[in-house]
């Protein structure tokens, strides 16, 4: 109980802070949303009317206040181009998630028996092979992944058509398989991480006393890697996995752009270019609760898994 | 198994083998663009057996067809009296009309009006409304809705309307405005959209009278349209029935979006976009931006101060080596605030004032006291490519005259605040382009006490004729006045005038018809399937 509390408190903590970041920054960068939205006609009077109008004229800490206040209340403000923030985010958010999800599911799905199938070949011919592929896929970057999927299967194959974005809301089946390349984008170095850490993991389980114990009382090697090994051996790859997921959120900013997907990620981008500080913030603020959530339930899982690591 | 094992693993390594191979080159892909030519030829030949059978079936056929248009950034508003960005002014102009509306040659028409007049002290318009205009919403435009309209956009703050005393309901049909002073480009600014009296939701469901009403928006997205059916004027009604403005914020994926299809087309493709694009499957129209690119000075910065300095400059710049560096020798080039689409005012001859000179150039720095040159810095925004190169290419071309330029590049909201809006920059690069059709949009902001006179041009001279010009009713006497005014912003050397720069229009071969305007707009109205 004391363990929950103390988490919680420093994620209040980490979320103020945050928070107060991104108003601090907006205000050191340069930009006017005003002139931004009035362009190169806006009289010196039209300007002043609308940043007055915007509550830009007030000292920063009064505004900071202001919007906590709101946030606080679920009120995310108004976008200075959009509307309602909460609104907008509520369209957006979907996109976002079901891609990551996606792509989450595509890591676990191909990492875990590819990680573990180098480990029990360890130093075999294939074993090689699969490790120098593995290096040369974490090394090429999901943007670049993502060009090399659209020319190859949107272009040469056309198994989809590039840009061809479609919203859940008109067709769900459409909406789906077009996220498809995109997550296998995203998931792509991940992978080739996660089979990287659990084979190590597993290779120095198997070494361990407890392991050959467990061959000594008449186990099969199947039996010892999956009943005893692999359990041990996933921790750290949970960990990975869970900072993967927080971090395919945050990277679909890039890879949103490469294959025009309306969501988060461009969202924030556009924001931040209109100096739309509403809808930054809140995006951002959402960006850093998931990250926390997913910490959270990392530590959760960590527990039931192996029951001896404590409140620490 | 072990075998198996191999064989997934060959599959995997030719993939790595394939995937590293691939080289980012978007164009070359022979097999899809063949693949892409049998699709179009096949629809040629569909819609050309359709030509041969009746009209009305024709006519089904672009009712049910979707034009998708790329659009590079999202609209900022939806409320036409509110909205500033011209990439969204160009998407409203299919759904909102003025009393008048302008056409692709450059003149106003008559639109929610049938006709006007005008008073001969030139104080006092008569605008009569047109019999049987729908609104979207099925409502007939009433004198109401007008007075209405143009009153909420004077309250937007307006600078055109500070000049109007009142705006009257004369009776159902008939509208009248009285002008504190004549001005003789009033009716150019009666674009302003007409909506429906007391209407809400401007800013959410546009409602309009324009060939195009609004369907729906999603951000970042896309904004639909659909045909209007009991739009007024059946000669220039819409012909696709459904029109998708697709946002597409990366202009690297411009190329491969269009030829996979997701989009028909897209104004203003760089020369280098339009030279990837198969020309069998898209028509490219060529045509210009509107606007006056140049090298602009800010005339309170020293050695700027100097009109000789600014001479030197202009001499030393040459417009058409910058127009083969930067868009293969497009372009039109312009020796004033003014462009080419503006016929009546355009003045070509103005383009040999400062013919490329050297020697000149060197003697005018010289007297000006420079005889070693200067340096300083040249503020770009970082998001114009071809502002971007055109500086670069200016930057080699004073080299040659001992005058060093640096080239520092802003993100685009620094430049308004700094540039544009404080004021606080030696010189820039960047486009000027004209909100409303007439000469003053472009040369109002050289008057020493505009608000839009960034680069803090000061001539007693240009204030003077300026004045004249826009006070006299006399169209001949305007003209000519305007033409002064152009002369002495050449002769003062007020910026270094570069060129309009050349627009490439993309469009599917399965569309046809579109027109370039003399100002921001996209008239989709106007396309139509290929046959």
């Amino acid at each position: 109980m004391k363990y929950i509390l103390k988490k919680t408190l420093m994620m209040l903590i980490t979320l103020i802070v945050v928070s107060m970041l991104v108003f601090l920054a907006f205000n050191i960068i340069p930009g006017d949303p005003a002139a931004r939205r009035l362009g190169t006609e806006a009289t010196p009077q039209q300007l002043a009317a609308l940043r007055k109008e915007m509550g830009l004229t007030d000292p920063l800490f009064v505004r900071y206040i202001r919007w906590a206040t709101g946030f606080i209340h679920g009120d995310l403000g108004q976008s200075y181009s959009y509307g309602s923030v909460s609104k907008l985010l509520i369209d957006k958010i979907p996109i976002t998630i079901s891609m990551a999800l996606m792509a989450f599911l595509i890591m676990v799905v191909v990492s875990i028996p590819l990680g573990i199938f180098t480990a029990r070949h360890q130093g075999s011919v294939v074993d090689h092979v699969l490790l120098v592929v593995d290096q040369v896929v974490m090394a090429i970057p999901p943007f670049f992944s993502g060009i090399l999927l659209t020319l190859i299967f949107g272009l040469t194959f056309r198994l989809f058509v590039p840009g061809s974005f479609v919203s859940w809301k008109t067709d769900m089946r459409g909406f789906i398989s077009y996220l498809i390349f995109p997550a296998i984008a995203v998931a792509l170095p991940k992978i080739a991480m996660s089979v990287k850490l659990l084979r190590g993991s597993v290779i120095e389980e198997m070494r361990k006393d407890y392991t050959r114990t467990a061959y000594s009382r008449g186990n099969t090697v199947r039996g010892v890697l999956y009943l005893h090994v692999l359990k041990n051996a996933l921790i750290p790859v949970i960990t990975f996995m869970g900072m993967a997921l927080a971090d395919m959120v945050s990277g679909s900013i890039v890879i949103e752009q490469v294959f025009s997907i309306p969501g988060l990620g461009r969202m924030l981008l556009v924001s931040i270019n209109n100096r739309d500080y509403p809808v930054v913030q809140a995006i951002i603020m959402g960006v850093a609760i998931l990250v926390m959530i997913v910490n959270w339930m990392v530590d959760i899982i960590y527990r039931i898994i192996d029951p001896r690591i404590e409140s620490l | 198994m072990r075998k198996k094992n191999i064989a997934i693993l060959t599959v995997l390594s030719t993939l790595a083998i394939a995937l590293s191979g691939c080289s980012g080159d978007k164009t070359a892909n022979p097999s899809s663009t063949s693949e892409q030519t049998t699709g179009a030829e096949a629809n040629g030949a569909d819609s050309k057996a359709d030509a041969s059978k009746d009209s009305k079936a024709r006519t089904d056929e672009e009712k049910n067809a979707t034009l998708t248009v790329g659009i590079p950034q999202d609209l900022d508003g939806l409320d036409p009296h509110i909205v500033k960005a011209a990439g969204t002014r160009e998407v409203l102009f299919n759904v909102y009309e003025g009393l008048v509306k302008p056409d692709s040659e450059g003149n106003i028409n008559p639109a929610v009006a049938s006709e006007y007049k005008v008073s001969e002290d030139g104080k006092t318009y008569t605008f009569t409304i047109r019999d049987g205009v729908k609104f979207h919403n099925d409502a007939v435009v009433t004198a109401d809705d007008v007075v209405f309209s143009l009153n909420r956009y004077k309250e937007t703050g307006a600078s055109i309307f500070e000049n109007v005393k009142s705006i009257e309901k004369a009776d159902d049909k008939t509208v009248k405005i009285e002008l504190n002073e004549a001005n003789s480009e009033f009716i150019t600014y009666m674009t302003v959209a007409i909506m429906p009296k007391d209407y809400k939701l401007a800013d959410s469901m546009p409602v309009g009278t324009g060939p195009y009403k609004y369907v729906s928006r999603s951000p970042q997205e896309n904004v639909v349209l659909e045909k209007f059916d009991d739009y007024w004027d059946a000669d220039n009604a819409a012909h696709i029935g459904h029109v998708v403005f697709k946002i597409e914020s990366n202009p690297d994926s411009v190329v491969m979006d269009l030829e996979g299809g997701s989009i028909d087309m897209f104004a203003r493709v760089t020369s280098t976009q339009e030279a990837q694009l198969s020309k069998e499957n898209f028509e490219t129209y060529k045509g210009s931006m509107n606007l006056v690119q140049a090298l602009y000075l800010n005339n309170e910065s020293k050695p700027f101060n100097d009109v000789k300095v600014r001479q030197a400059l202009c001499y030393a710049v040459d417009p058409s080596e910058i127009m083969s560096f930067v868009s293969d020798g497009e372009g039109y080039e312009v020796g004033s605030a003014m462009f080419p689409a503006f016929k009546k005012y355009f003045m070509e001859e103005l383009n040999d004032v400062y013919k490329k000179d050297t020697d000149k150039a060197k003697k005018l720095l010289k007297e000006a006291g420079y005889p070693n040159g200067f340096s300083f810095t040249i503020t770009v925004p970082s998001n114009y490519t071809q502002h971007v190169d055109t500086a670069e290419v200016i930057a080699e071309e004073l080299k040659e005259i001992g005058v060093t330029a640096k080239i520092q590049q802003v993100e685009w909201n620094t430049w308004l605040e700094n540039v544009y809006n404080g004021r606080k920059f030696e010189s820039t690069v960047v486009g000027i382009d004209a909100s409303t059709l007439n000469a003053s949009s472009l040369l109002a902001r050289y008057q020493s006490d505009s608000s839009g006179n960034f680069i803090n041009f000061k001539n007693d001279d240009f204030d003077k004729k300026f004045k004249e010009a826009l006070a006299t009713v006399d169209d001949d006497k305007q003209t000519s006045a305007y033409k002064e005014c152009e002369k002495i912003l050449a002769q003062q050397a007020a910026s270094v005038y570069i060129q309009d720069l050349p627009s490439f229009v993309v469009l599917n071969k399965k569309f046809t018809g579109y027109q370039f305007y003399p100002l921001y707009a996209q008239d989709i109205a106007k396309i139509r399937l290929a046959n």
